[in-house]
């Protein structure tokens, strides 16, 4: 890569990062990571950010994703919008907004179209049931993945707040916003409860 | 807000006040998405939310794209691209805005408490998204094993996803699933 000989020409540190992109190019780069982002997109917007445009540095960019995943909606767009207008403002923002979401739009509505043709044919019926249970199977996985670190801290109080969430939205079926008004506040109150005890 | 009004504006407000309480991301609305689309508007089937579950997930692209499926699914093109501006843009702004306000102030601990107490939040959010979906697509013992082996497979290796869903696909296709 070309890149790693002019890193060699520029001692200084703080140009271990290339010159901001332009909106043309964060529409494309934004476009590339989502439609090569196959079940996440976080991975290839990682790698294309930090390791092939060089447009931050690893703590950047992980500071700048924690920003948009503690944000409520989905973690990736609002990462899209920051990242973008960090770089070119507004207009950057909705480049990489638009460059995101843009493509994958036009794929969706046109399986949309397909589906709504041929929903009923039998044989598509099969194929996404299978696909439906691997999918669901995939979604355990990664609730597994982030339940690990709870019960390696023996938390018993997050896990009390997963298991109280899990029943009120997937047993009891509550809305959402319901149960979020009563779930967030109390839950911050008890992580601060935690941590002013742990400090003692 | 609004049954007796156009399905579009029904869209616009349903998954723009959705998107602001949609804490952990995508999959963690999921729950709330069915109990909308399927329980409260009876836009679609149990079936077919699980089919279009199915295609967003074998589809490149963030995940939070089922909404343009759904939006498609109640007022066709417009619907598809009004539910994905409305579960999208919103809180896009509100990051930017707090992005910019959080680079003007100095560093709080505030963002790392709300963050470790929104954890487990959206842990049980993402179990009753996988709850509610194996409730219609796991109803036979074979189509439990298939959720179970991509599970493993996906917590243990280090295989890309997209594999696992195809062989899912190709499991159905036989007529292995009942």
């Amino acid at each position: 890569m070309p890149a790693d000989s002019s890193l060699a020409a520029v001692p200084a540190p703080d140009h271990l990062t290339s010159p901001p992109p332009s909106l043309i190019a964060l529409f494309v780069a934004f476009a590339k990571m989502s439609l090569a982002g196959f079940g996440g997109v976080l991975v290839f917007a990682r790698r294309a950010i930090v390791e092939q445009h060089r447009w931050m540095t690893a703590d950047e960019f992980n500071e700048t994703f924690a920003l948009c995943h503690f944000l409520p909606g989905p973690n990736i767009v609002n990462l899209s919008m920051v990242f973008g207008s960090r770089f070119r403002g507004i207009a950057g923002g909705i480049a990489a907004f638009a460059g995101l979401l843009g493509p994958p739009l036009v794929i969706m509505t046109t399986l949309a179209t397909l589906y709504s043709r041929f929903g009923d044919v039998d044989a598509l019926r099969r194929i996404l049931a299978g696909v439906s249970c691997a999918a669901v199977g995939l979604l355990f996985s990664v609730m597994f993945r982030m339940m690990l670190p709870l019960f390696k801290r023996r938390d018993a109080v997050g896990l009390i707040v997963l298991l109280a969430v899990f029943v009120a939205i997937g047993l009891v079926r509550l809305p959402l916003p319901a149960v979020l008004l009563v779930a967030v506040p109390a839950s911050i109150a008890v992580t601060l409860v935690m941590r002013r005890r742990a400090a003692i | 807000m609004n049954p007796q009004g156009s399905p579009i504006l029904t869209l616009a407000w349903t998954f723009a006040v959705m998107s602001l309480f949609a804490v952990g991301g995508a999959n963690s609305a999921i729950p709330e998405m069915h109990r909308v689309a399927v329980d409260v508007h009876h836009w679609m089937s149990d079936k077919q939310f699980t089919d279009l579950f199915a295609i967003s997930q074998l589809s490149p692209g963030p995940n939070v794209l089922i909404v343009t499926l759904i939006g498609y699914a109640v007022a066709g093109l417009g619907g598809a691209l009004v539910a994905t501006v409305a579960m999208c843009l919103p809180t896009a702004v509100l990051a930017y805005c707090v992005s910019r306000f959080l680079t003007r102030s100095t560093r709080s601990r505030w963002p790392s408490i709300i963050q470790a107490a929104l954890v487990p939040l959206s842990i049980g959010l993402m179990a009753a998204s996988g709850f509610i979906l194996a409730q219609t697509s796991d109803r036979t013992w074979a189509a439990i094993l298939v959720t179970a082996g991509a599970a493993v497979l996906a917590a243990t290796t280090r295989l890309n996803p997209l594999w696992l869903l195809l062989a899912g696909g190709c499991v159905g296709f036989a007529g292995l699933l009942g």
